[in-house]
């Protein structure tokens, strides 16, 4: 083998395009991105969050700002709490609500944050006061079911 | 014929009693014989009688099932890996087809055992190759290809990588097969003068009867699993059946017509 | 050894040599690549071989892998929106193809093709080289063809076949949007959120990662060693590279299923 600067080109071209690709991956599409030393992470508690899973992303009027980190049980209320990985640069006032939405009919459960009006923003750490827990299908149906039944004896 | 190598000359290789099998194949059945310091031995026998193995044992590739190989006072069959490494080290083996790393070029082929096993400074490294290599008669090829080489150049090149490292001993293993009679010449001049300028103890296994006859210091002639040893007039003389089928075939006839007839026979 | 004579043998006891036999076989694999780890630990700075052997091994695979990548991706693509278009659900496109590539087709699909490319031509390679007495001749002078020649191509394969699989499975998710979006409609945006939705690092990434790992471990094994152990004939050489393609195939599914059983991926 002579000393070929072309194929040690080639080669290293080959490495490094195979390393963006698996950096495209691990970062772009499996989300390693949010958990920053320093980053913001907030806290949510919830009634019900229905089929809500880690790694769910946290979404502000549609766009991606974060993800669940980790749910747990609250013991004293027996409520889930929910931690977020949000983007450092964000600016929550402290009357914000947390809302968990599905996306589509079949689609998968996500936490959607709506800003409120307040002056006074969340730190890191701090909790979210306003929760709306996930709407249940069954819930809604038997409701539903309910009213009718209701109107329909007359 | 008793093959005592006679006053002032010594065996450097002794085979002792050497058995081998192969799968259901008797190889070697008690072969005993010697090969002398700085003399050119030449292995002769039938397609199958066992050259490129007796070579092989004295390389340590292969081991005997019992008996001994001696080089020196080492016996090779008894050595362990590493040692057999160490050993390799003062001997060169010129393969069948030369076995140059097609991968490589001539240039970096024959430096291998160079770079490899010294520390010599790169410009030394290239000095002893061109050195080997026009030696050969092959000065300018450092940069081809083996593949880019006829087949005796490359068993020239081959050739030059075994003695780089000025081994003591030179295995050649059939290095006129395949080659046209020029060739042929060419490389038994090469190995005669190798041998007369170098020293070596050099083993050559051959089908060739008539280099086998110029060159040769002594003949060890393989058959039945066994050897017939002895200086070529000895061989040439000899009754044995296997010896005298062996030389008519090649279209020998005795032994008296052919020491000193210098001309080259026709057959391949 | 002395040779056995099959034609005597019974059923039961050829049944019993052969498993005697392949668990000797089994044996000596395991010797094999535990000198070549070794020889790894005495590293030799031959980063030329290496490198050479890293193109043999990955570039030259690159045409294959990249226009699997993409036709699978497209096949997907075609065949979860027919599939997901009857529950509505077209949106979750992106997710589904993300999803079988990343744990399953991406690694499993990179070792296939990887075996029948890199890996029989890398076997009949070494197989050719025993043929010709390169080895040998190696070892003549004092090398040991285990440390110069088959320890950098199997690390070569083994440093490959994961980076193989990131670009495998980037291609197929091209493959998936170019159809899903540019033929059948979707939305692009859509197609990458619910794929970067449903795919995650911990579970999906790194499982893609370690089984890619392992397939080259295996194959990169399976192929030097058939090189290595060949006939030193022409026939021992097209055996040693059908063998490393049928043998390295089967390993890489049966450990695919090992894998995902016990991960859970």
């Amino acid at each position: 083998m002579q000393a070929s600067p072309v194929r040690d080109l080639v080669v290293g071209l080959f490495v490094l395009g195979g390393l963006a690709a698996l950096a495209y991956l691990t970062f772009q599409v499996g989300g390693l991105s949010y958990r920053v030393p320093g980053g913001l992470t907030l806290y949510a508690a919830f009634d019900d969050i229905g089929s809500l899973k880690v790694r769910a992303p946290v979404s502000i009027s549609g766009v991606k700002v974060g993800q669940v980190a980790a749910i747990g049980l609250e013991p004293v209320l027996m409520q889930a709490r929910v931690e977020l990985d949000l983007d450092p640069n964000l600016e929550l006032p402290i009357d914000t609500w947390a809302r968990i939405r599905t996306s589509g009919v079949l689609g998968d459960q996500f936490v959607a944050l709506d800003p409120g009006a307040e002056e006074d923003t969340l730190t890191s750490g701090e909790t979210i006061e306003a929760t709306e827990s996930a709407i249940s299908l069954e819930g809604l149906i038997g409701k539903f079911v309910n009213d009718a039944d209701l109107e329909g004896d007359d | 014929m008793d093959g005592h190598p006679g006053a002032g000359a010594e065996f450097r290789i002794v085979f002792d009693g050497v058995h081998l099998t192969r799968g259901r194949r008797s190889v070697f059945s008690g072969l005993s014989c010697g090969f002398v310091r700085g003399e050119i031995t030449v292995v002769l026998g039938g397609s199958g009688a066992g050259k490129s193995t007796l070579l092989r044992l004295i390389g340590g590739l292969i081991r005997p099932d019992s008996g001994s190989v001696r080089i020196g006072r080492r016996d090779v069959a008894r050595l362990s890996q590493r040692e057999i490494f160490e050993q390799r080290e003062m001997i060169g083996m010129l393969f069948q087809g030369g076995a140059l790393l097609d991968s490589m070029t001539i240039f970096e082929n024959v430096a291998l055992p160079l770079l490899e096993h010294t520390d010599l400074a790169p410009q030394d490294v290239a000095e002893e190759v061109s050195r080997r290599l026009a030696a050969v008669g092959l000065p300018g090829t450092e940069e081809l290809y083996p593949r880019q080489l006829s087949g005796g150049m490359a068993r020239r090149a081959a050739l030059a990588r075994a003695i780089v490292t000025d081994p003591e001993i030179l295995l050649c293993d059939e290095p006129f097969s395949g080659l046209d009679p020029v060739n042929v010449r060419r490389i038994e001049s090469l190995l005669v003068e190798l041998n007369q300028r170098l020293g070596l103890t050099m083993l050559v296994t051959s089908h060739h009867l008539e280099s086998t006859l110029r060159m040769a210091g002594r003949i060890v002639f393989l058959t039945e699993g066994v050897a017939v040893y002895g200086t070529p007039r000895e061989i040439l003389a000899s009754e044995e059946p296997e010896i005298v089928e062996f030389l008519a075939a090649e279209g020998r006839a005795p032994a008296s017509e052919l020491l000193g007839d210098e001309r080259a026979e026709g057959a391949p | 050894m002395n040779q056995t004579d099959f034609s005597q043998m019974g059923p039961v006891q050829k049944l019993g040599h052969r498993s005697i036999m392949l668990a000797v076989h089994l044996g000596s694999v395991v010797l094999f690549f535990g000198q070549v780890l070794r020889a790894l630990v005495m590293p030799r700075y031959r980063v030329r071989r290496f490198v050479n052997d890293c193109f043999d091994a990955g570039v030259l695979s690159l045409p294959i892998i990249c226009l699997s990548g993409l036709t699978v991706g497209a096949v997907l693509g075609l065949q979860g929106y027919y599939n997901l278009a009857r529950f509505g659900a077209e949106g979750s496109l992106g997710a589904v193809v993300g999803l079988s590539l990343v744990r399953e087709l991406g690694p499993v699909l990179t070792a296939l093709l990887f075996t029948g490319r890199a890996a029989s031509a890398t076997a009949a390679e070494i197989a050719s080289m025993v043929t010709t007495e390169q080895l040998d001749g190696l070892r003549m002078m004092s090398i040991d063809p285990l440390d110069f020649v088959v320890s950098p191509k199997l690390l070569a394969m083994v440093a490959v076949i994961p980076l193989l699989n990131a670009l495998f499975i980037c291609f197929a998710i091209f493959g998936g949007y170019l159809v899903g979006v540019s033929y059948l409609g979707l939305d692009g945006g859509q197609y990458i959120s619910s794929l970067e939705g449903a795919v995650d690092l911990e579970n999906d990434i790194s499982g893609s990662v370690l089984k890619s790992v392992v397939f080259g471990l295996l194959v990169a094994t399976v192929a030097t060693y058939r090189g290595y152990t060949s006939e030193p004939t022409a026939a021992g050489v097209s055996a040693a590279t059908t063998s490393t393609v049928v043998i390295g195939s089967v390993c890489v599914l049966l450990s695919d299923y090992v894998i995902t059983a016990l991960w859970g991926v």
